[in-house]
């Protein structure tokens, strides 16, 4: 299988008169159409590595290539294409805009994309959130709906310009065990369906367990790595 | 772009509160701008109305003593053709009247009493567009034989006489004409009431022997501002180096000192409550893009351009300035309205007559949506420049 995505050499510094340095030369690759976990201590690195992927942070030095394509040098236009047409995040602050509706929130990328919503296109929105199972409340705001159903709007809205790529930090981390247990039922069964590329950070032990692949970061390197 | 509207209109309608009472701090500006600015022009209008309205603009006279002009009948029709095709001179700021005025200083006698005279003889249709004689007549009818004459209600007064008197008009030289009254005029002006007896061209002619001259043509224009460029023009007509040529604007230096001042420190209150409405929308949309700091984050992180993030909030500033300029528009007519309606004297007329000019409204409404979008200019700065990362660490 080709690695869709690609790390090299990452050293991530910040600061600039006190520097603290949160990667070591990392390097880290994944397969097109898995499904890996990372997990790790809070401060170990890890959150930093997924937004160094999601092209939101730049490293210090290294290389970065996302389905194929070097990023750590694109212009901040062309990275936000980038990561409008081929990544889906998923936050732990689920992060929907409250002013608007959950199918206008789920249809957002698209009209980042597109300026104005075309039939197929809200069609599409609304079976999404059928999938996660929000057809009743799709014209709710967001702020009107529960912790758990906010988060599934917000995976539904990372799936609808159908990206090769999700990144997802922590995104159970603050929902009871039940909704956790069916948040990762679903993204499961999206990674089957739509063969798209999972990398979630996680704590859960138990979830973790479930992917396909396990990496686990401590102190800015990568400590274990298994399949 | 139709994203970023759509955005910056839900931003705008989620938190109404906030949206209203920035439209009321526009609206209230531009309010205040509507009414200043109609208060002042409405009592410039009135006051070069009441000062020139009735008085000749640009008046012909003879510079010699005698200070007759004998070949006036082909200077009027020169001026008349020639002044309306002049370059210099578009339709607007045209002649409205034109008229001729054979006048001279006489004592007037009635009983036992002798008076200062002002001696007028016009043609009366042209010299009415000009005074308005119809309008002031106050008792009896217009003169319409010979040595008939109209008479001021403060002259009135002073000789006690009534209509269809016969008072005698004697010029400097001696000779003595007979004259009847037909009507009372008011002009109020104390000063003209008191001293100009009206009558007919013929009737001047003939009591001064002027033959077939007159002392000077009179006339109004459109545009009052332009009459010594028309003043100039006129002179360059007429060739005529015998005649002179004067406007009211020389004559009337102080007043028009008073209406620039005016209009300074009128343009002075609107540019300082304009600043005050833009300092407000900068100082208010700074903190909408804190307050929206987390969804320009996520819209960011999900791939929205920098130039999009700072549209949304060009976008906010203009809907504001628009609905504000509405608000304004409505607020500051309905003042005006206040205004002349309870603002009023015993007899009911309105102290001050605003002057309600279209286009400057339209301007004011423009400037608050402009300055409105300008004030934007910042926040929408600090939103392209806003890194999502600071958002998605900080939760």
């Amino acid at each position: 299988m080709d690695n869709i995505i690609e790390l090299k050499k990452i050293n991530k510094i910040y600061g600039k008169s006190i520097t603290t340095q949160v990667l070591f030369d990392v390097d880290l690759a994944f397969e097109a159409n898995s499904f890996n976990s990372i997990i790790g201590a809070s401060g170990s690195g890890k959150s930093t590595i997924l937004n160094i992927i999601g092209t939101l942070d730049q490293p210090t030095s290294g290389e970065v290539y996302i389905n194929g394509n070097r990023t750590d040098q694109l212009k901040k236009n062309a990275l936000a294409k980038l990561r409008n047409e081929t990544i889906g995040f998923i936050f732990q602050f689920h992060y929907l805009l409250p002013e608007f509706t959950a199918l206008e929130n789920v249809l957002m990328p698209y009209l980042i994309r597109e300026q104005k919503a075309s039939k197929a296109a809200i069609e599409r929105a609304e079976e999404l959130l059928n999938i996660v199972g929000l057809s009743d409340v799709k014209k709710n705001l967001a702020n009107n709906m529960s912790g758990g159903q906010q988060q599934r709007t917000a995976i539904a809205r990372a799936l609808i310009n159908n990206p090769k790529i999700i990144l997802a930090d922590e995104p159970t981390g603050n929902l009871d065990s039940a909704s956790t247990e069916n948040i990762y039922e679903l993204l499961r069964s999206i990674n089957k369906k739509f063969q798209t590329t999972f990398v979630i950070i996680t704590h859960d032990k138990r979830i973790a367990d479930k992917a396909d692949r396990i990496v686990e970061i401590k102190d800015g390197r990568v400590a274990h790595d298994f399949k | 772009m139709r994203l970023a509207l759509k955005i910056a209109f839900r931003f705008l309608s989620s938190s109404k509160a906030q949206t209203f009472l920035i439209v009321l701090g526009i609206a209230i500006g531009v309010s205040v701008q509507v009414f200043i600015g109609s208060l002042i022009q409405g009592l410039q209008k009135s006051l070069i109305n009441t000062t020139i309205g009735r008085s000749s603009h640009i008046t012909v006279s003879a510079e010699d003593d005698d200070r007759k002009i004998d070949d006036w009948e082909v200077a009027i029709d020169t001026i008349r053709e020639k002044a309306v095709g002049l370059k210099a001179v578009s339709a607007a700021v045209g002649l409205k009247a034109v008229s001729a005025a054979a006048d001279f200083p006489a004592f007037i006698e009635s009983g036992s009493q002798t008076f200062p005279i002002f001696l007028r003889g016009f043609i009366y249709e042209d010299a009415d567009k000009i005074y308005k004689l119809d309008e002031s007549i106050v008792e009896g009818k217009r003169p319409t034989r010979a040595r008939q004459v109209l008479m001021g209600v403060d002259l009135k007064k002073e000789l006690e006489v009534k209509l269809g008197d016969r008072v005698t008009v004697i010029t400097p030289k001696g000779t003595k004409t007979k004259v009847t009254i037909t009507g009372f005029y008011d002009f109020k002006v104390a000063s003209i009431n008191k001293s100009w007896l009206i009558t007919d061209l013929r009737t001047a002619q003939s009591i001064f022997s002027f033959g077939r001259s007159i002392t000077s043509i009179e006339m109004q224009v459109n545009e009052v501002f332009k009459a010594d460029t028309l003043a100039l023009s006129i002179e360059n007509i007429l060739k005529n180096p015998n005649l002179k040529v004067e406007h009211w604007k020389a004559q009337n230096a102080q007043l028009l000192s008073g209406l620039q001042g005016q209009s300074m420190s009128s343009y002075l209150i609107q540019v300082f409550v304009m600043i005050s409405v833009v300092l407000g929308i900068a100082s208010v949309l700074a903190i909408t893009v804190l307050q929206k700091s987390k969804q320009l984050g996520i819209l960011k992180a999900m791939g929205i351009r920098d130039s999009m993030a700072s549209l949304i909030f060009l976008f906010e500033g203009a809907g504001l300035g628009v609905m504000g300029a509405i608000l304004g528009v409505a607020l500051g007519l309905g003042l005006t309205y206040i205004f002349t309606t309870f603002a009023v004297d015993s007899e009911g007329v309105p102290i001050i007559t605003l002057y309600i000019s279209y286009p400057f409204i339209a301007l004011s409404a423009l400037i608050a949506t402009l300055s409105a979008t300008l004030a934007a200019l910042v926040p929408a700065r600090k939103s392209a420049k806003l890194n999502p990362i600071e958002v998605i660490k900080n939760g």
